[in-house]
């Protein structure tokens, strides 16, 4: 956690000052019960009136001195969190942008934003609260403690007894309820799966008249949220009275010992007073620091998951000295090729691939969910690295091209289609900002997204939602395609993206693709073979390796595998015919 | 501490809820036991969510803590004790110095520490006892309400599902009803002791000084005044803080999710660009606004110095006039405190009562929507059914005026399978939703073995339905369990017949648990095939006399396929089958062909009488069917 304050470096005057100020703030709130000591004691007991008079301007004096410092700690500590944690999220935000595809899936998206969100805010707070109130507390009780021992050395003894009893009673209280927060989490956890599970699974449950199940499904998590929050608020419950007790015990204590002093008139009673009001200061400072603790327990660990993302080494890199470019013909060349998602675990996801694309040929690739399709063509822009072997465009190893250079030349389209914000123009031109809208419209045609769009009320200006929720999915897989092709790339590969259109609008696509594409090498990966019917290179994969490769009549001749693949989809007549 | 923690974890990637980052702590200087993790604040900057019928809500919230009356007023008669011995002890602290004190008497002194000490130990027992049934009071208050509208949300039309993203709905089942669990465990026990101890202490100051009472109220005025000045202000800030906050927020997270195209495309910094650009005007925002919520914390304490600055002077040259004592002046000293603290707060408790109350309304909101099952007569059983459903001359409409499906008619005679082919949006589904009266039809009518349907049980017509939806949806359940789904008493064995059945047996005896292998939440820890396959035992398993296959099957390789295909087909024997067909096999085997287009019924008949017509059909089969050479 430490690690992550040199961010208060650049904004070291506010962070230095605004605890100064506190400090004055808080001189300021001690001096308080002195002088009102001195009123009582100086004043009244000796009928001194100017005495009470200057003594309550001076009061007021200090209060507004106090207000300038808690003004100004307020004003600095404001600027230095919040400009603390503008810099952490920036520098946070920027390593995200360098991650490569393999640590995005170790560190996970969803929990990527909730380290740049909530966690980020987490330690903006934290920071905050350490300037502010983390340096009051502990000075308010240090403050105190001394003007405590100053007024009464002797009485300040049962502080030296109450101090540490409300220290070891508070931690053993965090200590119980810690583990007790986590299991509520859980429980309440399970509550949040279920209901999301029947907002997402109604119709389910609806068409199978699953109500009364789901009830009792719910009925248990909720009862057993309920049982563990109980438990657990119970225990909170005791904090507050077990801390006021303490420090009642003690007041009671000062008064008892103050007071026989008072009487045999070695104390004065204004100094009693002023003593009592310290030791409500000292006490509940106290109680405050050692809530600090535990959240500066959560903070830490809002400060280790960024220190994590911060930590992680992006493993693709460009190359210190890349090739100068070459030629693009688009030729590929895939050389005893094997890759595993982690280096450490498991089975190879694809073995010994070994295959050859012309410059201009259309590349099919067909195979069972998890057979390697998506991580074969993920190796040509180097969203992964080979494990083994090598990927080579024309002719040269794509880990020694210049990263940017590369996958600009590869248009590749994702099988999970991801659209942002903004207009269907934005969202084409993504991949080329300063294109023409001549240019946009075109790939939209080529990619079968121009009629829809232009029946649209707004057009190409219509504004989607995020991730293009106002789409249906065939709708939002060809303009991720218009968005590929505008790129023009040498190499196009689409993955699996034409899945959820219809025949007749993919077949045109198709014709589109082979009229935009000739000249250029084009991957695709399909389920249907009416999608890869007319490929130069037909390859089927079985379980991390490539089974067999031809064109679609060789294939059916040769590849029983294929043949199946088939005859799912066409049934057995057509293809004795076929 | 909990409660808090809870409401965190309730938002955890959702919006930030301006509820909780606006919710406050009670000031800048008191002990933080909150664990939240928003900003700390002040009194008057929490969100202002105002509710609409505040005292029909109130009751409403009532009859949920009816059943715990008794806890109730237990609550509240613990409450009363602890605030009144909390009064009483300044008022002891103050005779001490008067009555034994100055005056030197050890005894009476003895006596009274022991009489402080034991007011003392009262009001933390009660305050204790006062927490520790309030928690249970709350919280089964609160299972009951999580409960209602759960069982609520069961009973709620499609119709209402889609018109709430999932989010929003999350947010009205956990957030609004953690808000209203928190406000009931604290705020209300808080708000009920604050009273009391103002008027309180108010008496009792009235009691020992009328004047020394005005002294301690010279600064009310000022509290009020500044209060007024800031918070207007600071709720603007912390509004405009918010809303770029959730800018931010929104762009971090479609960035992050479609991180991966960002890289494609190499926009990583154009990405940055915008992210400084949200981040800048989040930070300056955020800043004005810190630093004005941060005034109150200094302004209030300034106000209390100066408070207790007069109390001490002019008290001070009271005592010396001997208008008063200087026991009283020292009561006083602390009686303000306790009478500015709860004055303090009163503000805060009530806009936090008054956003739970608005919370409540939402979630009574819900509760209120008409469940699909209202207005409806007695209903008649489905009973014993052949299978032939005729539709005729029906109409309808998912939005006013944008009709889905226009005047169609269809017979499936018991026993035959009828295939919807067609274009997307042309309506195949919407005939799928009718017949399970997931929707209502506009006109026409839906008949089943010649019963309207409307006049049918919702219920037990779903139940003679078999559905295998597009997307396979499993629950995080054993796989025993989610195929149970199909039919509730079904045993085990029967549960393995129908796994048999649908042809998903195999995969699943190969999973290191077999039957009781629990499912992640969506199932993605099988493949969307084996999710299908599991679907398709239910239905098995379900025994319906009409089936319903939405067969789009685009993601699944096909040989995986191949397995669901002969899996549907043992599924579709002897049973009237609805079939969203994407397969051609499926299509000519089908006894009849219905070519949906644009909300009609374009074409109907067998694969070969289509063909011949050469029309729509044979279109859409060439281009999607025939292959070329």
């Amino acid at each position: 956690m430490l690690k992550l304050f040199r961010y208060l470096r650049p904004h070291w005057v506010a962070a230095v000052l605004a605890p100064l100020l506190m400090l004055l703030e808080v001189a300021m709130d001690l001096l308080q019960p002195v002088f009102m000591a001195r009123i009582i004691d100086e004043g009244v007991m000796q009928n001194d009136t100017t005495r009470i008079l200057h003594t309550g301007l001076l009061m007021l004096g200090c209060a507004g001195v106090g207000l300038l410092g808690g003004l100004g700690c307020t004003v600095y500590s404001s600027i230095a969190s919040q400009r603390f944690g503008a810099d952490l999220r920036r520098d946070l935000f920027r390593k995200v942008q360098t991650l490569s595809f393999r640590n995005l899936d170790e560190l996970s998206t969803g929990s990527l934003i909730t380290r740049l969100t909530n966690d980020i805010v987490q330690l903006q707070t934290m920071v905050q609260m350490l300037l502010r109130i983390f340096v009051r507390s502990p000075l308010l009780a240090i403050g105190s403690m001394i003007m405590a021992v100053i007024i009464s050395p002797k009485l300040a003894g049962i502080l030296a007894l109450a101090v540490p009893l409300l220290f070891i009673v508070m931690f053993l209280l965090i200590r119980a309820t810690l583990p007790l927060f986590s299991k509520v989490q859980n429980k309440l956890d399970k509550v949040n799966t279920v209901l999301k599970e029947n907002f997402a699974g109604i119709r389910v449950s609806k068409a199978f008249v699953r109500a009364g199940y789901e009830k009792r499904r719910f009925h248990e998590a909720n009862a057993d949220f309920t049982d563990a929050s109980v438990k657990t608020q119970r225990l909170v419950a005791l904090n507050m009275p077990i801390l006021t007790m303490i420090l009642n015990v003690s007041i009671v204590a000062v008064l008892w010992f103050g007071g026989k002093n008072a009487i045999d008139g070695s104390f004065e009673v204004g100094s009693l007073v002023a003593f009592i009001n310290y030791v409500t200061q000292v006490l509940f400072a106290v109680s405050s620091v050692a809530m600090m603790l535990v959240r500066i327990s959560t903070a830490k660990v809002s400060a280790d998951r960024i220190q994590e993302v911060m930590n992680t080494q992006p493993d693709i890199v460009s190359p210190s000295a890349p090739v100068k470019q070459v030629e693009p013909h688009g030729e590929v060349v895939f050389d005893q090729v094997s890759f595993a998602y982690r280096a450490d675990s498991g089975k190879p996801v694809l073995q010994d691939i070994q295959f050859r694309a012309q410059p201009g040929q259309k590349i099919a690739i067909m195979g069972a969910t998890g057979s390697g399709k998506s991580s074969l063509v993920a190796l040509l822009p180097r969203l992964y690295d080979v494990s083994a072997g090598s990927v080579r465009i024309d002719g040269v190893d794509v880990r020694e091209y210049d990263l940017a250079a590369l996958r600009e030349r590869i248009g590749i389209v994702l099988q999970e289609t991801i659209l942002f914000t903004g207009t269907i123009r934005d969202n084409i031109r993504y991949g080329k900002p300063d294109a023409s809208d001549e240019e946009v419209v075109a790939a939209a045609k080529a990619a079968q997204a121009h009629d829809f769009i232009a029946a649209m009320p707004d057009g190409y200006d219509t504004v989607l939602g995020q991730r293009g929720v106002n789409l249906s999915g065939g709708q939002k897989q060809r303009i991720s395609i218009a968005r590929a092709l505008l790129v023009r790339p040498s190499i196009l590969i689409l993955d699996d993206s034409t899945s959820a259109l219809d025949m007749s609008t993919e077949s045109r696509l198709q014709q589109e693709l082979s009229r935009l594409m000739s000249g250029r090498t084009c991957f695709m990966i399909a389920q249907r073979v009416s999608s890869v019917i007319d490929a130069d290179k037909i390859l089927v994969m079985d379980d991390g390796r490539i089974v067999a490769e031809g064109t679609h009549t060789e294939l059916l001749a040769s590849c029983e595998l294929y043949r199946d693949i088939y005859q799912s989809q066409y049934g057995k007549e057509v293809s004795a015919h076929g | 501490m909990a409660r808090t923690d809870q409401e965190r974890s309730a938002q955890d990637g959702s919006e930030q809820g301006g509820s909780e980052q606006e919710r406050t702590q009670r000031s800048d200087h008191a002990p933080d036991l909150s664990m939240r993790g928003g900003r700390p604040t002040h009194g008057m900057t929490v969100a202002k969510s105002k509710p609409k019928n505040t005292f029909g809500t109130i009751r409403r919230i009532w009859s949920y803590i009816r059943p715990y009356r008794a806890g109730m007023a237990a609550v509240f008669l613990f409450t009363l004790v602890s605030t009144v011995l909390s009064l009483i002890a300044p008022y002891l602290l103050g005779s001490a110095v008067d009555d034994y004190i100055i005056p030197g008497d050890y005894k009476g002194l003895a006596g009274l520490c022991a009489v402080l000490l034991s007011v003392y130990a009262g009001t933390a027992l009660f305050a204790w006892l006062q927490q520790h049934v309030m928690v249970k009071v709350s919280q089964l208050s609160i299972q009951d309400m999580r409960r209602d509208i759960f069982a609520r949300l069961q009973l709620l039309p499609l119709r209402f599902f889609d018109s709430k993203t999932h989010g929003e709905l999350m947010s009205r089942t956990t957030n609004d009803i953690e808000n209203v669990s928190g406000t009931l465990n604290q705020s209300v026990t808080q708000l009920i002791a604050s009273i009391l101890s103002l008027i309180g202490s108010l008496g009792i100051m009235l009691y020992l000084n009328l004047w020394l009472t005005l002294l301690s109220m010279v600064t009310i005025p000022l509290v009020m005044l500044f209060t007024k000045t800031v918070a207007g202000r600071t709720r603007k800030y912390f509004s405009k803080q918010q809303a770029n906050l959730g800018e931010l927020n929104g762009f971090i997270e479609e960035t992050v999710s479609g991180q991966k195209v960002v890289q494609i495309y190499r926009r990583e910094r154009h990405a940055g660009e915008q992210f400084d650009a949200y981040n800048k005007k989040l930070t300056e925002a955020s800043i004005q606004a810190q630093i004005y919520a941060g005034t109150v914390g200094p302004v209030m304490n300034v106000l209390n110095n100066v408070s207790f600055a007069l109390i001490a002077a002019v008290g001070g040259y009271m005592a010396f006039q001997d208008w008063t004592t200087v026991g009283i002046v020292v009561a006083f000293l602390n009686y303000s405190k306790q009478f500015q603290r709860p004055l303090n707060d009163l503000a805060n408790q009530f806009n936090l009562v008054q956003s739970a109350v608005a919370g409540a309304e939402r979630v009574f909101e819900i509760m209120d929507t008409e469940s699909e099952y209202e207005n409806e007569e007695p209903m008649q059983d489905a009973g014993r059914l052949r299978g032939e459903v005729v539709f005729d001359r029906v109409s309808f409409s998912y939005k006013e005026d944008v009709t889905v499906l226009n005047d169609v008619s269809l017979t499936a005679s018991p026993g035959q399978t009828i295939a919807l082919v067609g274009p997307t949006g042309a309506g195949k589904t919407t005939i799928i939703n009718l017949l399970t009266r997931f929707y209502e039809i506009d006109s026409g009518s839906i008949t089943l073995d010649g019963m309207d349907i409307r006049l049918l049980d919702k219920d037990s017509l779903r139940r003679k339905l078999g559905i295998v939806l597009q997307e396979a949806y499993v629950f995080s359940a054993s796989i025993r369990e989610n195929i149970r789904y199909g039919r509730t008493d079904a045993t085990d064995e029967e549960i393995e017949v129908a796994a048999k059945l649908a042809n998903a047996h195999d995969f699943i005896m190969k999973l290191p648990e077999g039957y009781d292998t629990m499912l992640v939440s969506g199932g993605s820890n099988l493949s969307q095939g084996q999710r299908q396959l599991l679907t398709i035992a239910r239905a098995v398993l379900a025994d319906p006399v009409i089936l319903i296959l939405d067969e789009a099957t685009s993601s699944i390789d096909t040989r995986t396929e191949m397995h669901i295909q002969s899996a549907m087909r043992t599924l579709m024997q002897g049973r009237t089958s609805f079939v969203i067909a994407h397969r051609l096999s499926t299509i000519r085997e089908a006894d009849e062909i219905l070519v949906m287009h644009q909300g009609g019924i374009a074409e109907r008949g067998s694969h070969e009488q289509l063909l011949a017509k050469r029309g729509f059909y044979y279109d859409l089969y060439n281009s999607q069917f025939k292959l070329p050479g």
